[in-house]
């Protein structure tokens, strides 16, 4: 099954019954297939006239007790930026999918890490970020999707799922999680629209002109990511169980270290791959633990230096942190991340 | 001796004061709306959706469910509540500065979609929160705080006229222009709000009325003078006019023709 399908089904799975999209290469996939695929689950698939509108209906959706999702590429997702601030800002829930692409600008539709600070660092203005996931195979695009409806529901937080287009366009084996029922709309403690008998009216909204009131706002949703990173911090690590060097990688790039580091080890250089699964929270503690065992952290990313600045605040010194990027949509090789470490180590 | 009350707060309305300004008719046309929602008993099952500018505490003055949307884009938000809620009734409060400019785009593709919603168009020529600066609506020499001299062509181009816009797309089912300016206007007005909810709750499509507004504070007239400013000048260029009604008696002789004042 192909990346961007998995999200789809990953979606249907997790109990989304509406999606609002707009074409956008390499992620039109998935509205597509969500255009025959939602109307068979009892959902709703409507294509917007813009990315501004498509993360706008997602908002009112999500207001109305929805499961909503929207998927998007680079350029697509700056024009969401707007409506993801909203989002945060009224605290209520959805998934954004962020299949990225070469930039900045119209960039190129070639696989790049690049969107790593407009998705962790923050969500349009103002002071609060989305959750971010960023899985690094077609089965866990699959999985992370499927339960990014419940993270944000937990949470009140909306959800990105980062990727990039070799992830979306690749075809790998999946185990689909089976789709059950699920309604169109349920009616939370929060939502608007599901008749008013025996409650009071409910208010989905980011206005707060007080000071205090606003500044709680931003507290609360500080606490709530404060929560997320106590309950759902991930990442994994393969290789050595004491590594000279860790090699920190994430989605697509990790791909391709999983193979460095088999490399490194058939070499006798004891190499390990510490690869972030959620971005927001960021596993900075692990990381930090590793590098305070080990020489040398190669950051490797497709971009010219963001995921980097994690890893650097995260190791605060305890060993030096090296940056190998490639960026506008070329792909860093095995051989080329070989060659850095065989470099970095003098041997 | 006490009878009968004949004039009450309408239940869709809440006892917030409003903040509108003296001599605006925002108020007016807020209780157009809570009227017809009385009226249709359909409270229960509303959601508003305020905008951004003057009406952006609508919220807190009607009596529903609401959502505060993003500058312009409320006809989107209302399509993401309407598309997982079709039993709700759903409907837009915006401002001239919040449809006619940012959110052009949205209103144009929901009237396209034969979204069923309903948009209440707020028209008062100004950009009124932020102190008067020109919207798309400023009329030709109009002084705003950004059209010092009176808006001209050469700088600004023409007004815009929303609902001749609106009038060429055909997923749009009641269209109709209107005033608050006394009260036989807004007994007119009145009946398109309750006409344009209605076609939503029978699933005709998009509905608006356009409700042309005062604003002496950025005016900077009294309120009689804003009210016969509407009468006089704004009247002219934006014609009173039911431009689409499916519940017209006589639709091919009077639901086109503009009414003369």
């Amino acid at each position: 099954m192909e990346g961007n399908e998995a999200v789809a089904e990953g979606a249907i799975a997790g109990g989304c019954r509406a999606f609002f999209g707009y074409p956008i290469t390499p992620q039109s996939q998935i509205p597509e297939y969500m255009s025959w695929r939602m109307p068979q689950v009892g959902g709703i698939y409507l294509q917007a006239e813009s990315e501004v509108a498509a993360i706008n209906m997602v908002y009112g959706a999500a207001a109305a007790g929805a499961r909503v999702m929207t998927s998007s590429s680079s350029p697509g997702i700056s024009l969401m930026q707007e409506g993801l601030s909203y989002m945060l800002g009224a605290e209520i829930t959805g998934v954004v999918v962020d299949i990225a692409r070469g930039g900045p600008g119209l960039g190129n539709i070639g696989a790049a890490q690049s969107d790593y600070w407009i998705t962790t660092r923050g969500a349009g203005h103002g002071d609060g970020s989305t959750l971010v996931l960023a899985p690094y195979s077609v089965q866990e695009l699959h999985d992370i999707t499927a339960e990014s409806f419940e993270l944000s529901e937990r949470f009140r937080l909306p959800v990105t799922v980062l990727g990039d287009a070799y992830l979306g366009q690749m075809r790998e084996p999946c185990l689909l999680r089976p789709v059950g029922d699920a309604p169109l709309a349920r009616q939370l403690g929060w939502t608007v629209g599901g008749g008013l008998e025996g409650r009071d009216r409910h208010i989905v909204n980011s206005l707060w002109t007080n000071l205090e009131v606003m500044e709680q706002m931003n507290l609360r949703m500080a606490d709530r990511l404060a929560r997320a990173k106590a309950e759902l911090t991930r990442w994994e690590e393969y290789g050595a169980p004491e590594p000279e060097i860790v090699l920190c990688a994430y989605g697509i790039m990790a791909r391709v270290c999983e193979t460095v580091v088999d490399w490194c080890l058939e070499r006798g250089i004891a190499a390990k791959l510490f690869r972030p699964i959620s971005l927001v929270p960021f596993p900075d503690q692990a990381i930090r633990s590793l590098a305070g065992r080990a020489k040398h952290c190669l950051v490797v990313e497709l971009s010219l230096g963001q995921f980097i600045e994690d890893i650097r605040l995260s190791v605060q010194g305890l060993c030096p942190v090296s940056h190998y990027g490639r960026t506008g949509g070329v792909v860093c090789t095995p051989e080329d991340v070989l060659d850095h470490v065989v470099e970095i180590l003098g041997r | 001796m006490r009878g009968e009350p004949i004039y009450e707060c309408p239940e869709a309305l809440t006892d917030t004061p409003l903040r509108y300004c003296p001599g605006c008719t925002h108020g007016i046309a807020h209780r157009l709306v809570a009227e017809t929602i009385d009226q249709l008993g359909v409270r229960d099952r509303t959601v508003a959706v305020a905008s951004v500018g003057c009406s952006v505490y609508a919220y807190e003055y009607f009596n529903t469910d609401s959502v505060q949307a993003a500058h312009g884009r409320a006809p989107a938000v209302a399509t993401g509540i309407k598309r997982v809620r079709p039993d709700a009734v759903v409907f837009t409060y915006q401002g001239d500065g919040d449809l006619a400019a940012i959110g052009l785009g949205e209103v144009l593709q929901a009237a396209t979609r034969a979204e069923n919603i309903t948009v209440i168009f707020i028209n008062n020529g100004v950009f009124g929160m932020t102190r008067g600066q020109m919207a798309p609506t400023t009329l030709l020499g109009q002084k705003t705080t950004t059209t010092p001299a009176g808006r001209t062509v050469a700088e600004a181009g023409f007004p815009l006229d929303v609902c001749r816009i609106l009038d060429q797309i055909d997923g749009v089912a009641y269209l109709s222009r209107e005033t608050a300016i006394d009260p036989k206007h807004v007994m007119r007005a009145q009946k398109a709000v309750r006409k344009a909810f209605q076609a939503q709750l029978d699933g005709l499509g998009f509905s608006l009325v356009e409700i042309l507004s005062t604003c002496p504070h950025c005016w900077h007239m009294s309120p009689i003078e804003a009210l016969e400013h509407v009468r006089t000048e704004v009247i002219a260029r934006y014609p009173l006019k039911v431009f689409r009604d499916p519940y017209a008696e006589k639709p091919s002789a009077d639901s086109g023709a503009t009414r003369t004042e």
